[in-house]
Order: C-alpha cells, then structure tokens, then sequence
C-alpha cells in the first residue's frame, strides 16, 4: 500500500483550548523534518465553545487531508468527553493521550445532557491504548493553564517517528522568537507532559 | 498590522488554500482584493491585507465588492473579489451583466463552497454559476493547486476576456499544505481604461450586440477545455472503473482507489465532453464524483455518455474516502472492499482487541455558544422573557439565541432577510395571531450589509416592528473582523465611523423611536424594550457594547457565587454566560406537594470577565466581586 509511511494525527478539544496550535506545531515539526504534510484548520463558528478537531497528516506523499475513521494513529484529546467522541476514529493499534480536565458545556449545565461519569474508564473498557491524566492541574501547576498544550505534545512525543528533542526544539524556537520569558516554563511543561506520559 | 515579509520567488510555504489564494494573487501582480467576510473564504483578504503593495478592502457586502472589482479590472488591473457561496448569490446581479461586458485587467471571482455545512445556512453548489452566466469555473484539489490556479486565473480572463470564477470548497479553504511560489509579476501597465459605451453602457441595444459574443467566447473556451492539461487523466491500470472528478474529491479518490484511472478537471466548466468520452470507452464503469450536485453528471449525460453518479454517492457533504469506499465496493460486489481496508502504521506497536463505544451516539452534543460576557446575551436573555411575540432573526453570533437557554428567535433565513420578514409578518398576520408583537434582531455588520434596505423599507411602508441592531463593533461571527461601524478599515487604521442613530433616524425612523443602551445593564434594557413593543411604530433600540473578541475589550475582575447565599433558583443560568456551571441540583418537596428543582451554581473565575450581566438575575444577592484577583 503506498501509504504505509502517513501518520496521521488527530487534535481534538474545544474552541480556545490551543487545539489548532498544537496541531500547527506537530505540521511544522514534520514539515522541518523533511514530510510532505498537511493539515486542516478549522475557524469560524468554532471559536465559541463548539468542537474543535485539527488533522494532522505527514509522509511521503499526503494525497486526502482528511483522516478516515479508523486510520487515527495519534488521538490528542483535550478534553475527557471529547476524547470518548473521537476515538472510534483510531485505528485498533492506535494510541490516545486524553487530559482528564473536564469542560462542562452550557448544555450540561442547563440539565439538557448528562456528562458521562467517566469517560476514561469508558475508553478503558473499549481497551483502547491510552494515557490519560489531568493535563490541565500540569499547567496550572506550573503558573498557567495555557501551558496545557506543551504538556500535551510532550506527552505524545515519545510515539512520534522522530525524536523527542526534535518536537521540544521547535516549540521552544516558537517561543524563543516571539516570548523568549515563556522558554524554560514550556520546556518543563514539555519534560512534565513526557514524565506523565510515561507515568501513565 | 505587520506585513508578510515580500519573498524571492520559488519559495516554498506551509499555507492555507485560502492563504495560497491570496499570495498567489499577489503574484500574478494583482491590485485590487475586496471581500466581505464569510466562512469559509475570510482569511482570503485577511492574508491578503497583510501583503505589501496591492489594495486590499473589506467591502459591506459583497455585490459592492464584486462591483470594486469589476471597475479595477475596466481601469486596466487585475482584480480579485473573495465570498463565501452565498455571497455570490448577493453579488450575482453585477456577474450576470459583467459577463456580457468583459474584462480590462484580469478578473477573478474567488467562491468557497461550504461543503458539508460547517458554518452556513445551506450547502449550494456555485459551479451552477458558471453555466448561468457563461464563464469558465477553475477548480483547485488542494493549497498548491490553489495557487496555480489562481494565478492562471488571471491569465485565463485576459486571455478570453472572461471574468473567471475559482470555485473553492471547505476542504480547500482550510486545509494547510506545503505550496512552491513562483516569482511575482508586475502589475499590469501600459493600458488604462478605455471609453467605450458600446461595450460599457449595457442597455438593451448594447446588450444585445454582446451576447453573441458571449456565445462565442463560450465556444472558444470549450475548445480549451478538450486541449489544456487543466483536464489532465491520471492513468491507472484497474480499469473495472473510472473516475471523471474535480476539487478535493481527486484526492479522495487517489487516496480511496490509487490504480483507477481519474480525469481529473481542474476546468470544470466549459466541460471536456472529448476527454469523458474517451475515458469512458477505456474503462467498464465511467462514475462521476462531485460535491454536491449532479452538475458534471447532467452534462455528461446528456452527452450521451453512460455514466453513474448520485445513483450511487450521496448527494450531500463531502465525498471523503470513507463515503467512496464502500459505495464502490457495493458497485463492485464488494471485491474491492478488501483490496482497499486501511494500512496500518506505528507497526510496532502492538494490536490490541478493540470493541468500541458507539460513536459520539450517547454524548452530549456540543454546539458552539456565545462567548463568556458577549453583548448579547442580555438581549436574548430579555427576549426570552417577552410574552405574545414574534422575532425575525437575521445572521451572525446572535443566531444562537435561537438555542438554549433563550429559545429567542423565530426565522433567520439570509444576510438581512430580518428586517423585510418582520415587516411581513406584521402586514401578512392572520386573526389567530391577534396583537403579537413583532421584533426584528439584527446586528451591525449584517444591517449594513442588507438590513439597511429592509429599514428603509417598513419606514416607508409605516411599518411597526421594533428592531434591536446590535451594534457590537465587529462582524463577530467570522471572528471579530472590522466594517464600517467599528471605525477602522481592513489594516486596523482609523476610518469614518457609521453613527447608527443618525443613519436610522435619516431612514426614516423618529428620533424619539431611537434608543441607545448598554445590553449589559438588565433593567435598562427591560424598560426600552418593554415599552417600544407597546407603541404602534417603527423603533430601534441599539446596543453598544463591543464583541469580547476585539482587542480593544477590556475585562474586569470576574465574579464569584457565594455558596451560602446561593439558594439554587437557577435565574442565572437563563443568562446562557458559558461561565456559570452547575454544581450540584437537588429536588425538593414544596409545602404544596409540588417537587421543584434547583442547581446550585459557580462562576469561572478564569473565564469570568466581570461583564456584570449576571448579577441583577440572582434575588439574594449571591454573586459578587472576587476580591484580589490577578489575571493570567
Ligand atoms: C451573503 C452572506 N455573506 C456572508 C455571510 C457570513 N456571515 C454570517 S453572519 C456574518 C456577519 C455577522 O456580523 P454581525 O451582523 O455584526 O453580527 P455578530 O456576528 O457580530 O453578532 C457573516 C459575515 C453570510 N451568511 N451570508
Ligand atoms: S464573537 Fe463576539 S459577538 Fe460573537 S458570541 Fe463572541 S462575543 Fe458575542
Ligand atoms: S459577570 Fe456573569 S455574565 Fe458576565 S462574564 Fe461573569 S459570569 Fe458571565
Ligand atoms: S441566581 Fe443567584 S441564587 Fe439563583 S442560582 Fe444563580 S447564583 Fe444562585
């Protein structure tokens, strides 16, 4: 099969959680390593509170953007509910990183929909292979909240098919160019996602 | 705004087809960009705002940019006008008669096709314009072909002296892919506008005169379908069936079916019937994949060629791998399903016994909201409180309140349509509907777009609808763009600012029918609107609180519930302010016998920006400041 070489990653949480930076980090990551890749983007309505995917796919050759369900190597949930929604998109020896944060939606709130007790152990069940752990107390452990897409992306970098380090460079290179403060935070949050990962 | 650094040609980017759009554009020394926002085309003119030299405008609708456009391309440039497909519907007044009129400079009708409905209130096909108003329809597969084929696009309507429309899908606009730039051209010279009422005063003895010529151009560029490589077959030996595609969908099927062979039509319009027809005698099946309508393959049908096509595939959404796959493994007799079950990757890890939970099926829906603190949600929170009425809604963020909590707005139709539909259903009410009152929402950017007109038009008629324009400085909905009500152009640079009270009351409206509030002071709001349904007339109540989105918001210290004041009446949550959750709900057993339910809340102090909505909602007091409060 003449894609055997695609990985194909899937980002998903909800508008505002840093789900379209991650993504961008990992296409340019695999971009700097020499893959063709692409990359969808979602905008628009997405900004308030909906869901939020990003597609992620490098290789030789990407033909399709989008990853059929089934073929999801890589699922970065951000969000437990989120997660559950998505991963009958991995393929059967796919691997999910779920943050264990909660995000209640207005709807829940309101009485209309009931949260699903544990969707993690949900998964579980399914026996799916997963890490799951509270990315979200990582990051406001470390001063911020925002820093949950860091550890996220620590946490999936040891599944990559390219170094740690080399994921870890570009996202520091990010901040280096444009909030070079916000270098050593994101390299322990990078070090905090790996360590939870393997913990997990 | 900071501009994108000017690049040595034979570049290689990471962009979007949208970005790749613009950039190319730019390239093909273009001069004029003018857009009205819209999903999925918007970063179209947003990338192209940030390149250096050419003009770039966010127009109020986009009939005028269209119209922007069509005068750039008489004075001698290149032109490009960018909308979503229901935008063309609006600008396709000044298409219809353009086409006949031809071009000065190279014009490009950029169109994005909201494929699968992400983001828009139908799902139409805009190749149809193409054969309406005789002008050939480019159709990019992804980024790079995005911005070859824009660039050609210039070319192709000098050449032909033809507007040319690049019919884009959401599958193009949003998706990033590594795209090699050539160098940049210099903008056109030499010739400028040329007189010629002939040509350019189109009444009917003028027209007429045009049309055949239109025909023939029409005829012309036939003839360059069946030659040029933009109709290019990817050879394939599976010759059980063949493909005739064109947009995302050729890679679908590349991905789906790698040995079919695929004619892949990057001119779409006028059709190659030549090439189909060669294709279709190579191969034992001839199926047509298009997104959405059966365009292609009404055509080719028609051409006498055998041809399967919605018979099979589904007439809406995208035609993904996944939707290919098994509908022509059913054509097959299911053989090729096997052959094409998906590869496998991370091989070293090891496979494990899945058995899914259904997908998504017992999980919240999640649709999006308003944002934390949005203007809004004071006015649909009122709304919702207003007995005997009927509100005619309009397009933008505040279509949500036709959602929970507020289940406030009745109709929302097009860009608008809020305004002429209140007036009707005021003029058009039948006995059953007594004294109901009839309200009109509609905010800044849509009334300036098409509402305006609809004003106009109940003050004429002495129309009595009483209108909320919300006026929130940004054209939220796309992501907090500028327009003439925010007082700054598509740079960000300081613009006249639309004075709504005057231009309503010079529509026609009394200036005492005109009120100006705050939508986060609660009791304010009551009154006004409480008091204009009662009078016989036309009035409109204006907002003026800014869309959190601009960078110009400033939020305040959050608030907090204090959990022994709070006795769970859950007026709060009738606010819709997504920083308000529930904590825990109980049921109690009143005196009476009757049980009632209660939800006790918390605010997120992390979201929360002290907007100060919710507060005149709680009874006893319960939500108030966080004391010392420094935000991340
Ligand atoms: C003809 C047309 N053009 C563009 C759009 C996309 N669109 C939907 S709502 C909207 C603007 C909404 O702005 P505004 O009226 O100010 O309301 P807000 O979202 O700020 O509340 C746009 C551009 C559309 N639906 N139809
Ligand atoms: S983007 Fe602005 S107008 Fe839209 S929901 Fe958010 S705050 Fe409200
Ligand atoms: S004050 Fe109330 S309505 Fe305003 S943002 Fe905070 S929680 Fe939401
Ligand atoms: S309105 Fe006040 S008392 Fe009622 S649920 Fe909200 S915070 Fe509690």
């Amino acid at each position: 099969m003449s894609d055997n070489s695609i990985t194909n990653i899937l980002v998903a949480g909800i508008g505002g959680q840093g789900v379209m930076t991650a993504a961008e980090i990992l296409a340019q990551t695999a971009l700097a390593q020499g893959y063709d890749v692409k990359k969808t983007e979602v905008a628009g309505m997405a900004q308030r509170g909906g869901v939020v995917t990003s597609h992620v796919r490098f290789g030789d050759k990407v033909l399709s953007p989008a990853i059929p369900p089934g073929e999801v190597d890589i699922l970065v949930g951000f969000e437990p509910a989120e997660s559950l929604r998505w991963c009958s998109h991995l393929r059967k020896n796919g691997v999910a990183m779920v943050s264990t944060t909660r995000q209640e939606p207005p709807v829940v709130s309101l009485g209309l929909f009931d949260y699903p007790e544990d969707p993690v152990a949900q998964m579980r069940a399914a026996n799916i292979r997963m890490h799951a752990f509270d990315a979200g107390a990582i990051a406001v452990g470390l001063g911020n909240f925002r820093l949950v897409n860091t550890v996220m992306l620590g946490a999936i970098s040891e599944y990559l098919p390219f170094s740690p380090e080399i994921l870890k460079n570009v996202i520091l290179e990010r901040f280096r160019k444009h909030k070079p403060k916000l270098v050593e935070i994101n390299e322990q949050a990078f070090e905090a996602g790996r360590a939870a990962q393997a913990a997990h | 705004m900071n501009a994108v650094n000017p690049l040595p040609s034979g570049e290689r980017l990471f962009i979007s087809g949208n970005e790749a759009v613009a950039r190319a554009a730019w390239g093909a020394g273009c001069k004029v960009m003018a857009a009205y926002p819209g999903t999925p085309a918007t970063e179209i003119l947003e990338y192209a705002s940030r390149l250096p030299e050419m003009y770039s405008e966010w127009s109020v609708n986009e009939k005028v940019s269209l119209e922007v456009c069509i005068g750039a391309s008489l004075a001698g440039s290149r032109a490009l006008c960018a909308m979503k497909h229901v935008g063309l519907n609006v600008a396709s007044d000044a298409l219809m008669t353009q086409t006949l009129i031809g071009v000065g400079g190279g014009l490009v009708i950029a169109v994005a096709d909201d494929v699968g409905l992400s983001s828009s209130q139908n799902e139409q096909d805009s190749r149809f314009w193409g054969r309406f108003a005789h002008v050939p329809v480019l159709e990019p597969s992804d980024a790079q072909e995005a911005y070859d084929l824009t660039r050609f696009a210039f070319d192709l309507s000098e050449q032909f002296d033809t507007p040319v429309i690049l019919r884009m899908t959401t599958r193009i606009c949003h998706v990033k892919g590594v795209v090699g730039t050539s160098q940049r051209r210099p903008f056109n010279s030499g010739v400028g506008f040329k007189k010629d009422p002939a040509r350019l005063v189109m009444i009917p003895t003028n027209a007429k005169h045009r049309i055949p010529l239109m025909y023939r151009r029409e005829e012309r560029l036939q003839q360059y379908s069946e030659e040029s490589n933009l109709n290019l077959l990817k050879e394939g030996n599976d010759k059980r069936i063949g493909f005739v595609t064109s947009g995302p969908v050729f890679m679908h099927i590349q991905e789906a079916f790698p040995e079919s062979p695929i004619l892949k039509l990057g001119m779409s319009y006028p059709m190659p019937t030549g090439k189909i027809r060669e294709l279709a005698s190579q191969v034992e099946q001839l199926v047509v994949a298009e997104e959405v309508e059966p365009i292609l393959e009404g055509e080719i049908k028609a051409a006498g060629i055998q041809v399967l096509g919605k018979e099979i595939l589904p007439r809406i959404g995208e035609l993904a791998p996944q939707v290919l796959r098994p509908a022509i493994a059913k054509l097959l007799g299911d053989a090729r399903a096997e052959e094409t079950a998906p590869p496998r990757t991370l091989a070293d890890l090891p496979e494990v016994k899945v058995s899914m939970p259904p997908p998504g099926s017992s999980l919240f829906p999640r649709p999006p909201t308003m944002c934390v603190a949005c203007p809004h949600l004071g006015i649909y929170y009122c709304l919702s409180k207003i007995r005997n009425k009927a509100i005619s809604g309009d397009i933008g963020c505040y279509t949500l309140g036709a959602g929970h909590p507020w289940n406030a707005l009745d109709t929302t139709i097009c860009m608008g349509a809020s305004m002429g539909v209140a007036h009707g259903l005021d003029k058009g009410r039948t006995d059953v509907d007594g004294d109901q009152k009839i309200i009109a929402v509609i905010g800044d950017s849509t009334f300036m777009h098409m509402g305006m007109q609809g004003l106009l038009d109940i003050t004429y008629n002495r129309g009595n609808v009483t209108i909320l324009l919300l006026d929130n400085r940004a054209v939220g909905m796309t992501g907090g763009q500028d327009n003439p009500g925010s007082g700054r152009d598509i740079h960000g640079e300081e613009s006249p600012r639309v004075d709504f009270a005057k231009l309503c009351e010079a529509l026609g409206v009394k200036p005492e029918r005109i009120h100006e509030v705050n939508p986060y002071e609660l009791p304010t709001l009551f009154k006004a609107l409480r008091e204009e349904v009662k009078i016989d007339d036309t009035s409109v109540i204006i907002t003026n609180q800014p869309c959190v989105l601009v960078d110009f918001y400033a939020a305040k210290p959050p608030l907090r519930v204090e959990d022994d004041k709070c006795t769970g009446c859950k007026n709060c949550l009738d606010v819709g302010c997504p920083a308000i959750h529930v904590t825990r709900r109980e049921t109690v057993v009143k005196p009476n016998g009757t049980t009632k339910e209660l939800a006790f809340v918390r605010i997120e102090s992390s979201a929360c920006t002290g907007c100060n909505l919710c507060p005149s909602t709680c009874g006893p007091d319960a939500i108030v400041p966080v004391e010392n409060f420094i935000r991340q």
